[in-house]
């Protein structure tokens, strides 16, 4: 439990930089699905039964709630590792490397899930959503909070710069987001990209969100759980390995 | 008693040993030095010391604990003032102590407690509530020793405590520091400032390329690896001059162009001098720097 001081730490942060962490993390995705939502909802029939605004408030509450965390644990945090080396200042106390990462990748999961929660209660306010199942959409967003931010801080750990982290958003997150369902069903691609995009933590994300969105409950949950989990697991783990390597330089 | 000892400790950085066989005693209560040119080993040791590393070879134990097996729980009775500034930009001055005491597992009621007494001694009485980028760089250095000293620590390990300071400041964390060890704690310090050592501490270690080269007190040092008297010339024609104080001196040395000379008594060499009226030179008794310079040589060390 000793990684909750360095959770508190970044908290406290965030608490005193509220209005422009709210800004950023809420206004975007908010801006963006209201103008895809309606805009492009209005050219579009009902998708999986759904107006096209729920069925993307769906994708859009997982893809936030990805990037709150993405980028909490890579730019913020890089900024505490690298910039202002708060992580070697918090080795001098009795916590090791390990603490800082379970730390870390808490803060930045528990962030994101309030990106999460708080688009939920937009997708609730303006009636996208009804059934009060919609309610396990906030484990669910915990989920994939935890599963990005400890990838991300994989990244972290081995960025030598800030431009590291562009391989990871270009390469990865852009395409993963477009395969995902985020932003129309993921049947409408060809079957390879199906199978990549069924490898990868967003996808699951949305599986286990949309159902919730419609009002039933998702199929297949162990397995959506099992792969976020595991993301997060080997995150964890891999940000461990490589965060003992770069401070025992 | 001793608080802090480590026995042929080894580090290598992608095969270039930049510890090789260092041997340290802290006795409880001193002030204990380590100097040395840049890329000695000195912040290795230091890290080494504190279990941040992991030795290649070598045993130390830090307050009776092993290190780096048992290191967090020794951690926990250590204070460490970084060479670089790392407080939280973020928080006021008051909230840094806040938050690094937390890490040490202090409640924030305890680490308040505290908090009037550790600003008086920083100098910082008053400005708990002021941002970080407000402060001075002596200001900012005080606030680290402050929260070096939150756990109430029994050993501080400094890496350079004052470098990029101002006299003024300078001064004032000596003080500080004097006052530390008059309260019994022990202090670590590396530094290439020979006239802090000399000030503070009552032991040092000379290391260069990863050995420790001359260990003792400052004056034991001085009596015994140089000659107590210099003099330094320098001016045109001092080339010339040099040939005449070689024969005069066990010692003379040439740096850019000025001439040390090293002697039991300079008086005979002080002579010579009468009639160069070219030349400046100072007499003075031998310093630490002196040492220094004598065995780790004058060579730029990058």
């Amino acid at each position: 439990m000793r990684w909750i001081s360095v959770w508190r730490r970044n908290m406290l942060v965030w608490r005193k930089l509220f209005a422009a962490a709210v800004l950023t993390n809420l206004a975007d995705p908010l801006i963006m699905l209201f103008g895809l939502g309606y805009g492009l909802g209005a050219l579009l029939p009902s998708v999986e039964g759904m107006s096209y605004i729920a069925f993307f408030s769906a994708g859009q509450l997982c893809t936030a709630t990805m990037f709150t965390a993405s980028f909490e644990s890579m730019f913020s945090g890089f900024s505490r590792m690298h910039g202002q080396k708060t992580w070697d200042a918090i080795l001098y106390a009795p916590l090791v490397i390990d603490d800082i990462v379970a730390g870390e990748i808490l803060w930045a999961a528990s962030k994101a899930w309030l990106t999460g929660s708080t688009i939920l209660g937009v997708v609730v306010v303006f009636g996208f959503a009804s059934s009060p199942l919609v309610l396990l959409a906030l484990p669910a967003a915990f989920l994939v909070g935890l599963a990005f931010a400890a990838v991300g801080l994989i990244m972290t750990v081995l960025a030598r710069g800030w431009d590291f982290f562009s391989y990871y958003m270009t390469l990865f997150m852009t395409p993963m987001m477009m395969i995902s369902g985020v932003f129309f069903p993921v049947e409408r691609l060809p079957a390879p990209l199906v199978a990549v995009a069924q490898a990868l933590p967003l996808y699951h994300g949305v599986e286990l969100v949309r159902p919730l969105v419609a009002g039933r409950l998702p199929d297949s949950v162990p397995l959506h759980m099992a792969v976020l989990l595991g993301y997060a697991a080997v995150g964890y783990a891999a940000a461990i390995y490589f965060a003992r390597r770069r401070f025992s330089e | 008693m001793s608080v802090l000892t480590a026995r042929g400790l080894r580090k290598s950085y992608s095969g270039v040993e930049v510890v090789s066989g260092v041997k340290l005693d802290v006795a409880r209560g001193e002030c204990f030095g380590l100097l040395g040119p840049n890329g000695a080993g000195k912040t290795t040791t230091l890290r080494l010391c504190l279990g941040l590393i992991e030795p290649d070879a070598g045993e130390i134990e830090l307050l009776g604990e092993p290190v780096p097996r048992r290191a967090r729980e020794a951690r926990a009775r250590v204070g460490v003032v970084p060479q670089f500034d790392n407080l939280d930009p973020d928080f006021t001055v008051a909230e840094n102590l806040v938050v690094f005491g937390r890490y040490f597992g202090m409640a924030a009621r305890e680490i308040e407690a505290r908090m009037p007494a550790l600003l008086e001694f920083a100098g910082l009485a008053g400005r708990g509530a002021a941002k970080i980028a407000t402060l001075s760089g002596g200001m900012k250095r005080r606030l680290i020793l402050a929260r070096a000293l939150v756990n109430d620590p029994q050993i501080l390990f400094m890496d350079e405590p004052t470098t990029g300071l101002d006299p003024q400041a300078r001064h004032l964390i000596w003080e500080r520091m004097r006052h530390l060890t008059q309260e019994g704690k022990t202090l670590v310090l590396t530094t290439h400032f020979m006239e802090e050592a000399e000030r503070l501490c009552q032991r040092l270690a000379i290391m260069d390329r990863g050995r420790i080269i001359a260990e003792g007190s400052p004056r034991a040092l001085i009596a015994e690896h140089i000659e107590p008297q210099v003099l330094e010339v320098h001016g045109p024609g001092y080339e010339a001059w040099m040939q005449r104080a070689c024969s005069l001196a066990p010692r003379v040395e040439r740096a850019g162009d000025t001439v040390f000379v090293y002697a039991q008594d300079v008086a005979p060499i002080l002579k010579t001098l009468g009639g160069e009226k070219d030349l400046a030179y100072l007499h003075r008794r031998a310093s630490l720097e002196d040492v220094f310079l004598k065995l780790t040589g004058r060579d730029l060390r990058d």
